[in-house]
């Protein structure tokens, strides 16, 4: 799998926030074997290292980090924060969030839209946070994006796929481009759902961090990720309304 | 004079961005963004504050 000009491994990629310590964070990121995190920006006062003590945990892991905009409301916020983000991280990679719902958290795909145009002619590596909706994404491929990202359902949800004919629609809308579930997830059976309608990989954050053993669920997650990949690579049957009988009906005895 | 640090009134008495980091003693890895523009950390000795400009200044932070 590769994102932009990177190849990765690892199909699952892991948020940090929220994990009852950085211990139990770290743990996740290696029971997981996690290649990509996902790390925000914050305002941090001159005396407080909160900040800097997160980086150089992050950092001495080894993993490459995709900061997001989480919290912006406006494109023109977004793009500023994307700045931000470069010049502290030292990646092009953004994982690109602009909000247009406080209680959702949907996506405004419009403000989405305008700021990944922007950035991408900056020479930022965006990764969208999109919906499932079919035109938005054309148009962010149009912008110049290479992954998307769209949402499962609402973030921290844990409700899964909440509109599975349209992300297969998109999957095949877009075959040769890099398509993460992002948000939503609950279970890693919602995991292998993803990578079995053929999604390259999926992003999890509440699920793992708030489960009551992170580093397991981290592990049961990249568990399930491999289960759903090598299900679709190795084809899956398709659905039928009525029963096939599996065990041969020629040479069946006639007993009556 | 008073400046709005990270949506806080703050007195300070340096007059560049950088120099009031220094003043605050800022250190480590941060970004800088004055009345909601991005100020490179290679501008930031040229850039002048006046009177309640909106500075914030942001750190890595646990993000999803």
């Amino acid at each position: 799998m590769q994102f932009y000009s990177t190849a990765l491994q690892s199909r699952l990629m892991l948020g940090t926030a929220g994990y009852p310590s950085p211990a139990s964070l770290l743990a996740a990121i290696e029971s997981a074997q996690v290649e990509v995190v996902t790390v925000s920006l914050r305002r941090e006062s001159s005396g407080a290292r909160a900040g800097q003590q997160f980086w150089s945990l992050i950092k001495g892991s080894g993993v490459r980090v995709l900061p997001n905009t989480a919290g912006c409301h406006s494109a023109a916020e977004a793009v500023t924060t994307a700045h931000m983000a470069r010049e502290v991280f030292g990646t092009d990679w953004i994982k690109l969030e602009v909000i247009g719902d406080s209680d959702t958290l949907q996506p405004d795909v419009f403000g989405l839209v305008e700021a990944a145009r922007t950035l991408c002619r900056e020479g930022f590596d965006v990764f969208p946070y999109t919906t499932e909706d079919l035109i938005v994404a054309e148009k962010l491929v149009d912008a110049g994006c290479r992954v998307l990202m769209p949402w499962g359902a609402p973030i921290g949800s844990g409700r899964g796929l909440n509109n599975v004919a349209a992300l297969r629609t998109l999957r095949a809308r877009f075959p040769d481009l890099p398509l993460v579930i992002d948000a939503g997830l609950g279970l890693p059976s919602h995991a292998a759902q993803a990578m079995e309608l053929g999604f390259d990989a999926v992003l999890v954050n509440t699920a793992v961090a708030q489960a009551d053993h992170p580093p397991a669920m981290a592990q049961a997650f990249a568990l399930a990720v491999q289960a759903g990949l090598q299900g679709r690579q190795a084809g899956p049957i398709p659905q039928r309304d009525f029963a096939v009988p599996s065990t041969p009906v020629v040479g069946k005895a006639v007993l009556s | 004079m008073k400046i709005i640090l990270n949506g806080d009134e703050c007195e300070v008495g340096a007059n560049t961005v950088a120099a009031v980091l220094d003043e605050l003693g800022y250190a480590g890895t941060f970004a800088t963004a004055l009345n909601g523009r991005f100020v490179p950390q290679a501008q930031r000795i040229d850039t002048p504050l006046s009177p309640q400009d909106r500075l914030e200044v942001i750190a890595p932070m646990q993000g999803g």
